[in-house]
């Protein structure tokens, strides 16, 4: 029997940017009339002399989830997810719309929330466990199994300080998953700890949801977990939800709009800085054949194509570009320096490009920053300009990849004959 | 946000209803929740008294030490110096002591509690808890060196062979007293903080400055007749001048009492009702 537990109508939530708001006019209220003038002009200089900007970080989002469901939330920097997750764990409250939901919700958007670095690490989960919402005697019932996912019974009485962060972040996520909640939101938090503890947390998640019946609201940049944990997922773009389904078709979908429409990426990247003389505008990811493609093989050739934009030329350009994984570990970079060469000069809007051979990339999800500077600063860096997976490999003859490790290199074997000093290669079986 | 809880249908394992809704004004204060989380506040008490004195040489006997400095400057250079007298023949050390009881639970509440919101982010970004309980938690170790204090004072007074009256039973009603204003003015000044970084900085000053203008070192019978009216505003001037009564034995101005008594109540009301008004927009700007 599926019963609803949550329920998101036209939920929107506003940001005033450029400004203060109406705080200083609060404030204002509360000094009395002789002081107001010069509050005034404190008012004037610190909202810049610029009008206020509503600025919608999620707007006319509807969903309804039922019991037991793992619901992925996906979408690019900037598209609301978080916001989404603090409006249903009531951080933050609604500038409009509705939340209605049944049980507790307990929020996981950053491990270790409240620990105290003085405090031992028994002392911090009873703290911690409450701080989540847990009961003591909750917390007192599910004490050793918590000890015991995280592997911390000989530190319990040693304060966090002393914790190496492995020790640390797998005790704030063991106290997270044993929380007993009807509704568990958990952000990003996967991205922290070692490939066999995050596989340990996500098992545990799963658990979490099919034997112990509870809601589990997931919030990811690797995707490979969302599908692993997920049967539903949420597709955000721009603070509205674009699809709502089955996690492969969402995350397709996706995945295609960050290849397509990549210049969002661009255009509105959040994260984004520089001095801007040079801003690049647009880009995409070619294969050998020049299409764009988001998903490639290992051993497959990947072309960057950037375009930008000139408002002050300039001589000797450098770009690197950061290749990292889903966990945000930088694998490689790739440079203009590196290859002993740079740009002469940029004076008028223009492409360029970066061929890499032979991708010695394992499977998984990955993503290129992309930083142009000249005389000797910043001009724009564009984090997670792109994205693209590999979904397989030719790199090696046998198109087998690596289980483990994170790129792959060329090599050849060969052995001697017995009793000789010549070496021979081995032939393909 | 508003939390109607609905009792849904009689069915044990069908939750009560939660809505939130987007809020404007003065909203209720949350009780229910509060006291459904009640062993959070502990929690958060017991974790700012255990770390408190964490490698300090003195550790728990910072708590002897300071109040006894205070009674010891203020004897030297008020007393001594100054020549500032107590009421009745009581002698000036325990005199001060007994001011400086309600004084220092109020300055290290106010402290602690003004910068509890600002100095704990994490807790109003990162998740959800009733947020009142983070300043009120700095009531939690200001109760452990009152009681400190209150032997100390014990003690002093039976040194110096000053006998308490059966007035101390009053002590506890008072008590209270300090207990409202303190909570009620922190409250608001850490609410504030949160917008206003502003009053990390004004609140050294202000209590500095309110020290002077409470009977802390001076007896209210030292202020001139004209500028009494001024000094019963004050809160703190009422409940520090019934602390003497009851703990001396010293007559009682029921008339400061009661003021202070009205402005109390009236502080923690507007700490409560700002705090929840305010509270929605924690996460946004903090």
């Amino acid at each position: 029997m599926t019963e609803q537990i949550i329920k998101v109508e036209n939920l929107g939530k506003m940001y005033r940017i450029g400004g203060h708001s109406q705080h200083p006019r609060q404030l204002r209220e509360l000094i009395v009339g002789a002081v107001a003038a010069p509050w005034r002009r404190l008012k004037r200089l610190s909202s810049h002399g610029g009008d206020l900007q509503e600025f919608w970080a999620l707007r006319n989002v509807s969903f309804e989830v039922n019991k037991g469901d793992i619901v992925g939330v996906v979408g690019s920097n900037g598209a609301g997810k978080s916001t989404l997750l603090k409006l249903l764990s009531r951080i933050t409250s609604p500038s409009e719309g509705m939340i209605t939901y049944r049980g507790r919700i307990a929020s996981l958007l950053e491990v270790g929330t409240g620990f105290h670095q003085e405090l031992t690490g028994r002392e911090n989960i009873f703290l911690n466990g409450s701080i989540l919402g847990m009961t003591r005697v909750e917390i007192q019932r599910r004490f050793d199994e918590i000890v015991d996912f995280a592997g911390v019974e000989k530190f319990l009485d040693t304060p966090v300080k002393r914790y190496s962060s492995g020790m640390y972040v797998r005790l704030a996520f063991s106290i997270a998953a044993h929380l007993e909640p009807e509704i568990l939101l958990i952000d990003e938090v996967l991205a922290v700890g070692d490939i066999s503890f995050q596989q340990r947390c996500l098992n545990k998640m799963n658990d979490v949801s099919t034997q112990e019946g509870r809601t589990v609201f997931f919030v990811s940049h690797n995707l490979a977990a969302v599908q692993q944990l997920c049967t539903r997922a949420i597709l955000l773009e721009g603070g509205s939800i674009t699809l709502d389904g089955p996690t492969p078709v969402v995350v397709k979908k996706y995945l295609s709009g960050l290849a397509s429409g990549s210049s969002a990426a661009f255009a509105d990247n959040p994260n984004r800085s520089g001095a801007g003389d040079i801003r690049l505008t647009d880009g995409r990811l070619l294969n050998k054949d020049q299409q764009p493609r988001s998903q490639f093989l290992g051993g497959e050739d990947l072309i960057i194509e950037c375009e930008y934009d000139v408002q002050r030329p300039h001589q000797a350009i450098h770009v690197n570009m950061e290749i990292s994984d889903q966990t945000g570990c930088v694998i490689t970079e790739v440079s203009t320096v590196y290859t002993g060469t740079a740009f002469a000069e940029m004076r008028k809007p223009g492409k360029f490009r970066c061929h890499i051979t032979d991708l010695p990339l394992v499977p998984g999800q990955y993503r290129i920053s992309v930083h142009v500077f000249a005389d000797h600063k910043t001009q724009d860096l564009v984090p997670n300009a792109f994205m693209f997976d590999v979904v397989g490999s030719h790199f090696y003859p046998s198109s087998r990849t690596p289980d483990t490790g994170v790129c792959m290199v060329s090599h050849q074997w060969s052995e001697a004959q017995p009793g000789s000093q010549q070496y021979k290669s081995l032939e393909s079986v | 946000m508003t939390d109607q809880s609905r009792d849904a249908a009689a069915s044990p394992d069908i939750l009560p209803e939660i809505v939130l809704k987007p809020q404007r004004g003065w909203v209720g204060i949350n009780w229910g929740e509060m006291i459904r989380q009640h062993e959070l506040l502990f929690y958060l008490v017991g974790r700012d008294i255990k770390v408190r004195y964490k490698q300090t040489i003195f550790g728990v006997l910072w708590a002897v030490i300071q109040p006894l400095l205070y009674v010891l400057i203020f004897t030297v250079f008020f007393h001594g110096a100054a020549g500032i007298e107590s009421d009745g023949d009581i002698p000036y050390p325990v005199f001060s002591l007994s001011g400086l009881l309600p004084w220092l639970f109020f300055s290290a509440v106010i402290t602690t509690g003004s910068v509890s919101l600002i100095g704990q982010q994490n807790l109003l970004t990162k998740v959800y808890l009733p947020r009142m309980f983070i300043p009120a938690a700095s009531l939690g170790s200001a109760v452990i060196d009152f009681c400190i204090t209150c032997v100390i004072l014990g003690l002093l007074m039976l040194i110096y062979g000053v006998a308490p009256k059966w007035s101390l039973f009053a002590l506890p009603l008072l008590v209270l007293m300090i207990i409202i204003t303190s909570l009620g003015l922190t409250l608001t000044l850490s609410a504030l903080c949160v917008s206003y970084r502003d009053v990390r900085y004004v609140v050294p000053f202000a209590l500095q400055i309110l020290m002077y203008m409470s009977p802390v070192i001076y007896p209210v019978s030292m202020v001139p007749e004209q500028f009494q009216w001024l000094l019963a505003l004050n809160p703190l001037t009422g409940i520090i001048d019934g602390f003497r009564s009851s703990i001396l034995g010293l007559p009682w101005n029921f008339v400061a009492i009661g003021i202070s008594g009205f402005i109390s109540l009236s502080l923690l009301a507007f700490g409560l009702f700002y705090f929840r008004r305010t509270e929605r927009r924690f996460a946004d700007i903090a």
